[in-house]
């Protein structure tokens, strides 16, 4: 038993591990082969890289929890590009010119909406076609990906409002806001996972779902909150992204869906669901973000981070089995 | 207070439920009165598990009522059934194991405070109660996933204390536990009855059911029919109700020439599965191994079979030292395993009968380069009408056949490697006990026709039917071994229980 908790232990704080790690890499690779003078753990380096980190890290907070459940969502990227879209053109619609400024939070209430209803349609055709999330959400990527390019064809959509800027790079304890979005939102998702019923019947359902229909758990409405929570979280990123850069390429957010699944994975949530923490992605989200700065820190370039986060995927997904192995005799299959 | 003049806490009338092209309950009838234990019995199939589902709201019916004491009721959902005090204890287990064992006693009605918060402090009292009533050596905040099979269904039982119920339907409760963990169980079931809560018992053990019942109703095919005080009646009565006929249950008493010693193991260990292990089985041979769930005992036909790996000791096959690394090493070497769970491990359920019988060598059926087709019916004609398995043809996919006939298929893909050695876990698990006795025939026949077979039960009955010889397991050690004659119930439950250490379940 001791024995088993401090396995445990080990697992959970991984990702962690994992971080120091690289940071210590880097620091001693950096001072060798950086062509910067400056350290790799500067301050306001390390500040850049929680707010680089937010676009990826919030949604990966939502998937986290829809791969808990068993599910998974691929059409985030498609979710965050639609969303931008909404923002940036309903400021110029000429209903809400009378707003003046006020136009900013009516818009991001628009995109946050398109989000939760994309989501929405995702969770709704899960819960009643019984269709799998991952088969469900490979088509909407597409179809949403395709509402994108009908609404400006392969035109960006832009909108430059300085007032929007201003929010979007303003600074509290000396945190930019993307990165208290990222913070503040890991914080609710938490509370929500631990301690609310919906947050318990998250890892009920996606740990066996028979065992939750079998207990009166309305397995689908269930399901379509959170997928209606990974879109609102989709959107969120997006709100956040775009305020600052105030413009929008149709293919913006691609293969997102696939840098969130690897944050998540590299926390340690389990593909099959039932399991996982927002806490370790977090982790995750933080530990890809240090790699792919950090191996451009020591002159690598993104072919090669590219290959060494995969290579590092499959190796930790490989460590996490024979971990979870119960020792020698265990059951060979 | 007499049983008779009591109004029924739950009854049902004239229940029928169809599904596409199969008409699984006919009209049936059943009532259960406060404090009673209604046995329900009858083969696979009979209908007792849909019976079940219309009442705890799993199925809706087709026509027919169920009523609560004198009102009507309809049970729309799972949670419906259990509000209006009908919990249904499932068979398979029915838990999350990632969660804590309070989290999974109110799954789907954790206690709730503001916002939708957990109130986790009433959470962990309340279940801590009831744990502590059902004697459990575990507390509630225990991981479900860190408990033994055994403690995993008293979870799964923790949860019919968490409503005041009227009635309690118990889906084979016994399939996992030990005899130790039965009488807790059974204490239980006392404690509730005394309550005046009405019991509803599902199970294929006799002995259980003339142990605790007062009435017994029987199904065959969907239809009911008829229900017997246990008081006034018997085991013989209740098996013609259910299968149209006798059965023949008595114990192995021939005594059958064997032959050399084909397996001898000595001093197997396997970390802390099983330490220092040394048996020999001969041919024409029955040897069964008796003991508690965990007891170490499929953890060494696995041992065997190369599918782990053992820390000491040695095998050898004909007095010959053989090492065995992975099962194709087993079957090289003339061992065969039909494994406990027919369905996962023993079956490839969605292919035909024809190729799981052929699996383990369709390698070596080729004409040319491709699979011989008429290498393969041939292996298959061969067994079926060797084993007597009953299929419309080699076509028919394995799911569809029977429990017995399933157990056939596996048997006779391994009889079909010419093995020495045949290591059959829980022959009969989930079988009806017509097929039983067919099962334990062949057995009986194998072991004639000089083949050395183990056999591991958890039935007792099973294993006295069956072996020449019976060896007692507890906990890892190989505690006695007994000879046919020498055999008792008593004193093979004395050696595989450790219940003189202590008398509670740990």
């Amino acid at each position: 038993m001791q024995q088993e908790t401090r396995k445990r232990m080990i697992k959970e704080s991984a990702i962690w591990g994992f971080i120091v790690l690289e940071l210590i890499f880097f620091s001693v690779a950096g001072h060798f082969l950086s062509l910067s003078e400056n350290a790799f753990m500067d301050f306001e380096n390390m500040l850049l890289l929680l707010k680089q980190s937010a676009p990826i890290g919030i949604i990966a907070l939502g998937m986290t929890v829809v791969m808990i459940n068993g599910n998974i969502d691929l059409s985030v990227g498609a979710t965050f590009a639609l969303a931008a879209v909404v923002m940036l053109d309903s400021m110029s619609w000429p209903i809400f010119a009378p707003l003046g400024d006020w136009v900013i939070p009516v818009s991001w209430a628009l995109a946050l909406l398109t989000g939760m209803v994309l989501g929405a349609i995702n969770g709704f055709i899960v819960w009643k076609t019984g269709v799998d999330a991952f088969i469900v959400t490979l088509g909407s990527m597409l179809g949403f990906r395709g509402l994108v390019f009908m609404y400006n064809g392969e035109q960006p959509t832009f909108q430059l409002n300085w007032t929007m800027v201003d929010i979007a790079e303003a600074r509290l304890f000396g945190l930019q806001t993307p990165t208290l979005v990222l913070i503040v939102c890991t914080v609710l998702v938490w509370l929500m996972l631990n301690k609310t019923i919906h947050g318990r019947n998250v890892y009920a359902v996606g740990d066996n779902r028979e065992a939750a229909v079998n207990a009166g758990i309305r397995v689908g409405p269930h399901m379509m909150i959170n997928f209606i929570i990974i879109g609102f979280l989709a959107a969120l990123s997006s709100v956040v992204f775009y305020s600052a850069s105030g413009s929008v390429n149709p293919n913006d957010g691609m293969l997102y869906e696939l840098w969130v699944i690897t944050a998540v994975v590299l926390g340690g949530t389990k593909l099959t669901g039932g399991k996982g923490s927002v806490i370790a992605t977090f982790g995750g989200v933080i530990a890809i973000q240090l790699l792919r700065k950090g191996l451009g820190h020591i002159g690598a370039d993104t072919a090669m981070v590219n290959l060494v986060i995969g290579s590092i995927l499959i190796a930790v997904l490989y460590l996490d089995k024979q971990l979870n192995r119960k020792g020698d005799g265990d059951l060979k299959v | 207070m007499s049983v008779h003049d009591q109004k029924p806490a739950l009854r049902l009338e004239g229940i029928v439920k169809t599904f596409p092209g199969v008409r699984a309950l006919d009209g049936v009838s059943f009532s259960v009165l406060p404090g009673e234990v209604h046995a329900l019995m009858g083969e696979n199939g009979a209908g007792k598990s849909t019976l079940m589902k219309v009442l705890g709201g799993l199925h809706q019916p087709n026509e027919g009522k169920i009523f609560m004491g004198d009102e009507p009721v309809v049970m729309g959902s799972p949670m419906d059934a259990k509000a209006k005090g009908v919990v249904f204890i499932h068979q398979e287990l029915s838990l999350a194991e990632e969660l804590s064992v309070a989290e999974n006693i109110y799954l789907g009605e954790l206690p709730r405070k503001s916002f939708g918060r957990v109130d986790w402090d009433r959470l962990y009292a309340d279940s801590g109660a009831i744990l502590k009533r059902l004697n459990c050596g575990f507390g509630p905040r225990t991981l479900v996933g860190d408990l033994s099979i055994a403690n995993m269904q008293m979870v799964e039982i923790a949860r019919a204390l968490t409503v005041d119920a009227k009635a309690v339907i118990f889906d084979e409760p016994t399939a996992s536990l030990t005899d130790a963990e039965k009488v807790v169980l059974f204490e239980v079931i006392a404690d509730l009855r005394a309550q005046g809560v009405g019991i509803i018992y599902i199970s294929h053990r006799m002995e259980e059911i003339f142990r605790i019942s007062d009435r017994i109703t029987v199904l065959r095919d969907g239809a009911y029919r008829g229900t017997l005080n246990t008081a006034e009646t018997d085991e013989d009565e209740v098996t013609r109700l259910m299968i149209g006929r006798s059965l023949d249950m008595s114990r192995n008493a021939e005594h059958v020439e064997t032959g050399d010693v084909a397996l001898e193991v000595r001093g197997l260990s396997c970390g802390k599965l099983f330490q220092d292990v040394s048996f020999e089985v001969r041919e024409g041979e029955v040897v069964g191994f008796y003991g508690l769930v965990g007891a170490g005992r499929t953890e060494i036909a696995e041992t065997l079979f190369g599918l782990r790996t053992p820390s000491a000791g040695k095998i050898l096959l004909k007095g010959k030292e053989v090492s065995i690394h992975s099962p194709m090493d087993a079957i090289a070497h003339g061992i065969s395993l039909v494994p406990e769970d027919r369905k996962t491990q023993g079956l490839v359920l969605g292919m035909n009968c024809r190729d799981n019988i052929t699996l383990p060598q369709v390698g070596d059926l080729t004409a040319g380069p491709f699979v011989s087709d008429g290498a393969e019916i041939a292996i298959f004609d061969q067994y079926r009408d060797r084993l007597d398995i009953k299929t419309p043809n080699w076509r028919q996919q394995v799911g569809n056949l029977s429990g017995g006939n399933q157990q056939k298929i596996v048997i006779g893909k391994w009889l079909s490697m010419h093995p020495e050695v045949l290591i059959v876990d829980e022959p009969t698990r989930g079988i009806d006990i017509g097929s039983k006795s067919e099962i334990h025939n062949l057995i009986r026949e194998l072991a004639k026709s000089g083949y050395a077979v183990i056999v591991i039960s958890s039935e007792m009955p099973e294993v006295m039917r069956v072996s020449d010889r019976v060896i007692a397991m507890y906990n890892g050690k190989l505690m006695r071994s007994f000879t046919a004659d020498e055999v008792t119930e008593d004193n093979l439950v004395q050696a595989i229980s450790g219940l003189s250490e202590n008398g509670k379940v740990a």
